[in-house]
Formats: C-alpha cells, sequence, structure tokens
C-alpha cells in the first residue's frame, strides 16, 4: 500500500502540469457553490474511458461517485453527439454544449506491461473551451476501484472547490439474525459499499467501531469474555489489543484527532460513568469528568482543545444534553437547548459543526448546530434512527435508520444542507457507521 | 441455563408479567409467580435456578430513561433477597437492559445504572455485595420484539441471574 501511495502522489503531481495544456486565463469557467441553500446538480458528460472493460469500470465509478454526492447530474451516454476515440485530442466542444454537458471527462485506462494499472483523465470546460485538469495514477490491480474514486475526488474539488471524500472507507457493524439475538459483527468497505470486508466473527457482540487518524486502526467495544470493554484492532495485520485494564466497563472509545489517545466512557462502580483520556505511548490515564451523572459519546474537536459529550447531569427525569469542555476537562458547558433529549454529538472534521441524534415528539432526528449550540438544523427525522459520522471534508453524514417492520437497521448518507439522502448499499442489515479520513 | 433461558423468555409469561406490572399490581398475589401464570410451579426443586426464575422472578422493569426502583419492583427484590439469602452458594450476575428508544452509548451506561440501582437495592436487603457482579447491555439483547410501547417496557429491565455456586 505504501509504495502505490508514493508512486501515484508523485506522479500525479507531475502530471498535472506536464498535462495541462490551457494556456488562456480562467474566466467564468464552470463551477459549483457548494454553499448556496439549494443547488442545481452540475449537468457533466462522464463517457467511457478507454481501454475496454476496464477503462468503462473505472469511469463508471467515478460517474456513480459523482451522481451520489447529489451536486453532479450525469448525462445519459445515450444522448452523447461526439464518441471520442482520442483522449488526447480536445473534443469537439459544441457537441457537448448541445446537449448542455458543462463539464465533460475524458480518459484512458491501460495495463502496463509490469501488470501495473495506468489511469488517465482529462476534465473539461465545454462551454469555456478548455481542460480543467488533467493526471495520471497507477496501481496495481487490487487497488483498481480506488483510482475511480481518486479521479472522482479529483473533478469534485476541481468544482467545488472543496475536497472530495470518495476515496475513503466505512467501519460499521453487519447485523444478521433475529433481533433479539442479534449477531454483530466488524466490518469495512468502500464509502461507496463495494470491497467488504468482516474484522470479526460475530462470537461477542462488537459495537461502535470509528477510525484512527493514521486509517490503519480502529478502536470499538467487544463483550469478548462477557467483558464489556474498548480494544484497539490493526486493520491490516489483524492484531488487537485492549485499551487499559479497567475494573468496570469501557465504551464509547473515539481517537484523539493526532491518533495519540483514546476517548472513553468508564463505569463507576456507583453505575455513573465518566470520561477519561488514555494515552496510548505512555498507557497513563486521565480523568475529565467526574459527576454522578452518565457521561459519554465524548469526542474531540479537530484542533485537540475542546471535547464534546453527552450528559445527563442537568438533571430532570436523566434526560441527556449536549456539553462542551476543555481537553482537560475544565469549564464544561451545556450547548443545546431545544426541546428534546440530545446525544452522539460528534465534532465535525471541520471544526466549525457539531452533529447529533435528537429525540423529540416520539422521533429521532440528525441534526446539526454550531459549537456553541446556535444555529440548530434537522437534517433528517425518523422513528429510529441514530449515530451520524462525517464525510473527511464535513459536508456529508452517514448514519444508520432502523424503519419499522424492517426488521432492523441500514446506513444513509444525507448532504450537510439535508438534501440528498442515498442509502448505502450492505449486504445485511448495518448500524454504526464511522467515516474514515480520505486514504493517501 | 438452557431452560432457564428459554422460560424466561417465553413471551406469553413476558407478556402476562408487563400487563400485570402496568396495572400497577396492588393485590397481595406475586405477580409473576408461576402459579398465577399456570406454568406449574411444582415442577421447579426449591434452591434451584428455575425455582429462582419461576417462583420468585428474576426480573424487574423500569421507567423511561430511570434506574429507580418501582413500587413493583421492590417486591420482586424483596423475594429476590430473601430467597438468595437463603440459597447463599449463588453468585449473582444482574443484566441491565434498556429499550432501543434511546442511542446505543447512552443506552449501555443506562443498562449499567440500572443493574448498579438493583445490585444496591438487593445489598441493602442483606445479600453481599461480594456476590454480585453487574453488566449492562445497553439495547442490545431486548427480550420482547416490535415497534412499540408494549416491547418496549418489557425491555427497560434488571435481570438476576445466577451465575452458579459460589467459588
Amino acid at each position: 500500500m505504501k509504495t502505490f501511495i508514493a508512486t501515484l502522489m508523485t506522479i500525479g503531481a507531475i502530471a498535472s502540469g506536464f498535462w495541462s495544456f490551457a494556456a488562456s486565463p480562467a474566466h467564468a469557467l464552470v463551477e459549483i457553490d457548494v454553499n448556496k441553500g439549494t443547488i442545481e446538480p452540475l449537468p457533466i458528460a462522464i463517457t467511457d474511458f478507454q481501454g475496454d472493460a476496464l477503462g468503462k469500470e473505472i469511469s463508471g465509478i467515478v460517474e456513480a461517485d459523482l451522481k451520489r454526492s447529489g451536486l453532479f447530474a450525469p448525462i445519459d451516454h445515450g444522448a452523447f453527439i461526439e464518441k471520442i476515440s482520442n483522449p488526447d485530442v480536445a473534443p469537439r466542444f459544441d457537441d457537448w454544449k448541445v446537449i448542455n454537458a458543462q463539464a465533460l471527462v475524458t480518459g484512458r485506462v491501460r495495463q502496463e506491461a509490469d501488470g501495473r494499472i495506468r489511469a488517465e483523465y482529462r476534465l473539461w470546460d465545454t462551454f469555456a473551451g478548455q481542460q480543467l485538469s488533467g493526471e495520471q495514477f497507477f496501481s496495481n490491480n487490487a487497488n483498481k476501484r480506488r483510482i475511480g474514486h481518486i479521479i472522482a475526488d479529483a473533478i469534485y474539488e476541481r468544482l467545488t472547490g472543496e475536497k472530495g471524500y470518495f476515496d475513503t472507507r466505512v467501519v460499521f457493524i453487519d447485523e444478521s439474525g433475529p433481533k433479539d439475538s442479534r449477531k454483530k459483527r466488524l466490518a469495512i468497505m468502500d464509502q461507496d459499499g463495494a470491497n467488504i470486508r468482516y474484522l470479526s466473527n460475530g462470537s461477542s457482540i462488537v459495537l461502535t467501531p470509528r477510525f484512527s487518524p493514521n486509517r490503519q486502526e480502529i478502536t470499538y467495544m467487544s463483550y469478548e469474555g462477557g467483558q464489556p470493554r474498548v480494544y484497539l484492532l490493526q486493520i491490516e495485520t489483524g492484531q488487537r489489543e485492549l485499551v487499559g485494564n479497567f475494573p468496570g466497563m469501557t465504551f464509547a472509545p473515539r481517537f484523539s484527532p493526532d491518533g495519540q489517545k483514546v476517548i472513553m466512557s468508564l463505569l463507576r462502580d456507583d453505575g455513573n460513568s465518566n470520561i477519561f483520556a488514555m494515552d496510548l505511548r505512555s498507557r497513563s490515564t486521565t480523568r475529565l469528568t467526574n459527576s454522578s451523572a452518565i457521561d459519554t459519546s465524548p469526542s474531540y474537536s479537530p484542533d485537540g482543545s475542546q471535547i464534546v459529550f453527552t450528559s445527563d447531569r442537568g438533571g430532570g427525569s436523566g434526560r441527556s444534553q449536549i456539553y462542551v469542555m476543555g481537553a482537560d476537562g475544565s469549564n464544561p458547558q451545556r450547548i443545546s437547548f431545544g426541546e428534546g433529549v440530545y446525544s452522539t454529538p460528534v465534532w465535525s472534521p471541520r471544526g466549525d459543526l457539531i452533529a447529533f441524534t435528537k429525540q423529540a415528539a416520539g422521533q429521532f432526528q440528525i441534526g446539526v448546530m454550531r459549537t456553541d449550540g446556535s444555529g440548530e438544523r434537522i437534517l433528517s427525522t425518523g422513528f429510529q434512527q441514530e449515530g451520524p459520522t462525517w464525510a473527511p471534508n464535513g459536508r456529508v453524514l452517514m448514519f444508520f435508520r432502523d424503519v419499522p417492520g424492517s426488521g432492523g437497521p441500514k446506513l444513509f448518507s444525507i448532504d450537510l444542507t439535508g438534501r440528498n439522502e442515498q442509502p448505502i448499499p450492505t449486504p445485511n442489515f448495518a448500524s454504526d457507521p464511522a467515516w474514515s479520513p480520505l486514504l493517501e | 441455563m438452557r431452560r432457564i433461558a428459554k422460560l424466561a423468555s417465553n413471551p406469553v409469561m413476558v407478556a402476562l408479567v408487563a400487563s400485570l406490572a402496568l396495572a400497577g399490581c396492588a393485590s397481595k398475589k406475586t405477580p409473576n409467580s408461576a402459579a398465577d401464570l399456570g406454568l406449574g410451579a411444582g415442577a421447579a426443586t426449591p434452591g434451584s435456578a428455575q425455582d429462582f426464575t419461576v417462583n420468585v422472578g428474576d426480573r424487574i422493569f423500569f421507567d423511561t430513561d430511570s434506574s429507580a426502583i418501582r413500587a413493583d419492583a421492590q417486591q420482586t427484590l424483596a423475594r429476590q433477597a430473601q430467597w438468595l439469602n437463603k440459597y447463599s452458594q449463588y453468585q449473582i450476575v444482574i443484566e441491565g437492559h434498556a429499550d432501543e428508544r434511546g442511542t446505543r452509548e447512552y443506552n449501555l451506561a443506562l443498562g449499567a445504572r440500572r443493574a448498579a440501582a438493583t445490585r444496591d437495592y438487593l445489598a441493602s436487603l442483606g445479600v453481599a455485595a461480594n456476590r454480585i457482579k453487574t453488566i449492562s447491555y445497553g439495547k442490545e439483547r431486548p427480550v420482547a420484539v416490535c415497534d412499540d410501547i408494549s416491547c418496549w417496557s418489557q425491555n427497560r429491565r434488571a435481570v438476576t441471574t445466577l451465575a452458579g455456586a459460589g467459588s
């Protein structure tokens, strides 16, 4: 994996300069303003890449990613007038303008003599009549889908000005069997549901996996040996270890942004739960809350200076709300004040928002608020849904929803605007998704 | 042990217990004794795990988002304490559970709080605390499966299980 990454980065960087032959200054180029309230998806033509079945497969991945983002409207291939035969030559822009393709993607995929796959793409602005970007990538066959995602990310970034999120993975809990004796397995897949792989065998209940910022590790909770506790798992090697050896249950783990700590809840003997941080190198633990209340679901701000968490310390009849405190446990402040019960706060990777689950009027809602609790917006309401996780660019959330009568939960993604809800395909029922950072 | 699990998850029994509990249980009768439910109390050997489950009642129920021991639960726990004090060879594991109308991690904490409240109540009635372990399953092990309040009220529970004779 390491060599693939290095090669890809170097060649990508060189290729960008080499391939660009648009010399004229950019003016009124095609772009999408993702901050507008309602976004009209950009009509884009994504041609089948040259290179037979493999070329078509890669361009199909690009097309599917961009379509699912809700920001792009790929044009039906049946409407295409020009048939691209040589992607190195400028297309006939008029042929694409007439079908209202504001952007055009062409490309080529080849198998190199050494067995690697070489993929090239060019992104064209049809109305300006110029190339916007062009790059080439190499990969081994096992990573061919990643090439499609990387190209989709490049196009997304070029046209929206925002980082993409397609070359990412999701860890989640695969659920099978009857509801009162569910089999739960740790699973990992690409963000589009491809390449699913199981990381546990279902013999113990496993819950709430979360990615390390280094992408190689996850932390999760398992009932292995009849003791519910937090573990670390190396994804590639399968090596596992317990996070600390505490007398009581540990749960609700999450990494710090630098990957050096795991923050989690530890059950106190009196039945209340407090938040602890454990330094993974020194193994030292720091207690961050000490209340006769439930304190759980901690999540760091991306700069590591603050922690948002769930607590019912405010009293009432055990109603949970969202609080923010310093990373050392100082100065906890309640930030949720709407009508209802709040939980599962997760800090956006951009730092500007906190996503949460809210229960109100017999419904479960997924929403976001600013980090001081202002500007609450509900993105999705349903009978039973929870557990938002952020795409690394902070523009899309994934969560899980259990529709009554459906038998179990499934995963969904939704845009920060509350539009473009998309089901995430999984072979079985699925819950507790956690989105990875961008792969490198 | 398999027998106990089967009895405990018998839907008829659970449904009856729940409806009695909801009705307030003003009667002097023990609400979930096997005699009331026609399950044949005579079959259980006194002092056996089956005796505990069927004749004493192995579980109590909670109000939504609460770990307070209700009046009906206090009666059940009084019977449990009496039995456990008599048959002191058993170690005890109290499982705390939550209904599905809460989020996963909060419910793990809530189940833990219910198990601890149950443990503390039994201890206050003389059951040695060092015999008792607790575990929370949050909402991971519902006993009743449906999408309305009739199931949720049965899933908000603490179950006292006998972990075998003490070592």
